[in-house]
């Protein structure tokens, strides 16, 4: 396995792809997290408003703020990290090329994972770590005293974060190795995250069962877990439906599920 | 299944897609150790599914394979067997230098055997250039390359002149020559008859799934006819009809053919001279590989190989 995870690592290192969606990620959790309310801030017609403007950048508030865009964007990308890295492999024929080397197919598979993991967790540590930088040097603009959340709190919102991220990451992979390519998982699975739960979530006041159903979904318990860490409701995507363990253990479930369902296929199926 | 000397073994081998197609039916192959063979057939005949499933990449849907003593896909034999399999599918945005180092990664074999494949194929120049960036030549020497990294007993190169113009074709062939002509055994498949012909020792012939004929190159040749020109013309047919039987002998443009062992021209002559006939040329006509190939198929009710 761990001769295949350093190939995965090799691979993801070179791919511009994997390079983009970091960039991507960093960038916007910096457009909406810290320029836009900076923005928000220097234009504010009253003083009050600038104030709670200008505190919700700073450092006390980085793990909120670095993590409120993972239910949302930084999770569409988390997804299409994931079904590029495996349905590339259909795309190009590689994963043949793969599967007739040495290792057996569940080896392949957990290197693949494992280099995922690392991807993901790096763009994590890459968000938090631009978050902070970028909330410090806000404070330190307008003098403000730095008030960092305990190291504690930081490993959880990472950890939270990872997640998050890594169960849309394998429902991506997984999406990729039930099509065997990487177009239409990378479709669908946006159309889940920005279109059917948005759906379900107007619709769970005015029905009990997508009230019941709401609960279940992935992105609304990812959601719940960002409120249980501090972030805002009114941030979209974040929301209380249900509390942080429920949501961290639903998202656990998921992740499995996903990791299972495509262990099972590629396992099965005949690589062509 | 299989002796020592047996590396590739199949016994009714079928591979079938739902109820209608069979893509390989029944079929029964044996590779030895050392050899060169040559799996010949049509596009569509079934070459690249039967490898496949010698890689284990595709299930069987009934008969058994075995390669180099195991199952196919069984990590031990894979590590002693190096393959093409159709186009080389590598990745577009690494150098040809990178992407065999992830294949050396997955191999479990030492980078340091890179630089001796990439100078075997020729590549070293361009080790460094990106793969996307590569002719269909150089991709499909890389492919090689990549499956040379593992020093296999074992190559299984599946259509591996495919798409190339001339010059790159006798390259690569001259190239798996070599890789053959030690104690490396070469599965080769192609439908393509005076390439199999170049390089093979042995052939199977595969048609709609089936394997039709499996021997030498000269055995599926035949032992060819013999050619006499001689006068009198019907004075000398009357003659070889006498020595061979009438079924075994043809006039064509005023030229006897006679089904004969061209060992016995000698023979012939003698006897066709004796009978006071002039016999003004006599020479062996073997049949080519493609003749061979088409008569079989024919048999078969198929003739259209590539």
């Amino acid at each position: 396995m761990l001769a295949s995870f350093w190939a995965e690592m090799l691979k993801l290192r070179n791919r511009p792809a994997a390079w983009v969606l970091l960039l991507v990620s960093l960038v916007l959790s910096q457009v909406f997290n810290y320029l836009v309310p900076y923005a928000g801030y220097l234009t504010a017609d009253n003083e009050r408003a600038a104030e709670r403007i200008l505190m919700s950048t700073m450092p006390e508030n980085f793990i909120p703020n670095s993590i409120g865009g993972f239910p949302l964007f930084a999770g569409a990308l988390a997804l299409t990290l994931g079904a590029v890295s495996i349905g590339s492999e259909y795309g190009w024929g590689t994963l043949k090329t793969i599967m007739f080397q040495r290792p057996r197919r569940m080896s392949v598979y957990a290197g693949e994972l494992l280099a995922l993991a690392v991807a993901v967790l790096a763009i994590v540590v890459s968000i938090f770590a631009l978050g902070a930088l970028t909330s410090s040097a806000i404070a330190a603009s307008q003098s403000e005293s730095m008030d960092w959340p305990p190291l504690t709190e930081i490993a959880r919102g990472v950890a939270s974060g990872w997640l998050i991220l890594m169960m849309w990451c394998v429902l991506g992979a997984m999406l990729a190795f039930l099509f065997r390519g990487m177009a239409l998982p990378i479709g669908l699975g946006v159309v889940w995250i920005l279109g059917v739960e948005n759906l379900v979530n107007v619709a769970a006041p005015l029905l009990d069962f997508a009230e019941a159903l709401q609960r279940g979904l992935p992105g609304v318990n990812a959601g719940s877990l960002v409120s249980a860490l501090g972030g805002g409701s009114d941030t979209p995507g974040v929301n209380s439906a249900v509390d942080g363990t429920q949501a961290a253990l639903v998202l656990v479930a998921y992740a499995v599920a996903f990791v299972l369902i495509a262990a099972f296929a590629l396992q099965r199926r005949d690589v062509t | 299944m299989g002796g020592k000397d047996v590396l590739v073994e199949t016994r009714d081998l079928t591979k079938r897609y739902g109820t209608r197609i069979v893509a390989v039916d029944r079929v029964s192959l044996t590779v030895r150790r050392g050899e060169v063979y040559g799996f010949l057939g049509p596009n569509g005949a079934g070459k690249t599914t039967t490898m496949r499933m010698l890689l284990g990449l595709i299930r069987p849907t009934s008969g058994a394979a075995s390669v180099l003593g195991r199952a196919p896909g069984h990590p031990e034999s894979l590590a002693r067997v190096g393959a093409l399999v159709e186009a080389p599918a590598l990745y577009p945005y690494l150098s040809g230098l990178d992407n065999l180092r992830v294949i050396a990664r997955y191999a479990g074999v030492p980078e340091g055997r890179i630089a001796a494949a990439l100078e075997k194929v020729g590549l070293t120049d361009r080790s460094r250039d990106r793969f996307a960036t590569y002719s269909l030549g150089m991709k499909q020497r890389l492919g090689i390359a990549a499956a040379l990294l593992k020093d296999p007993e074992l190559l299984i190169l599946d259509e591996p002149t495919n798409g190339l113009d001339p010059a790159g074709m006798v390259d690569i062939r001259d190239l798996i020559r070599s890789l053959g002509s030690g104690e490396r055994t070469v599965l080769l498949s192609s439908h393509m008859l005076g390439e199999v012909e170049q390089i093979c020792d042995r052939v199977g012939v595969i048609s709609r799934g089936r394997l039709i004929a499996e021997s030498t190159v000269e055995e599926l040749r035949g032992k060819g006819a013999l050619l006499v020109v001689a006068k009198p013309l019907e004075h000398a047919r009357q003659r070889a009809e006498q020595l061979l039987g009438a079924e075994r002998v043809e006039v064509h443009d005023r030229t006897l053919r006679l089904d004969a062992d061209p060992a016995t021209a000698g023979q012939i002559n003698r006897e066709l001279v004796g009978a006071g006939i002039e016999v003004a040329e006599l020479r062996p006509m073997e049949r080519t590989l493609e003749e061979a190939f088409l008569a079989m198929t024919d048999q078969k009710g198929e003739s259209n190989v590539g």
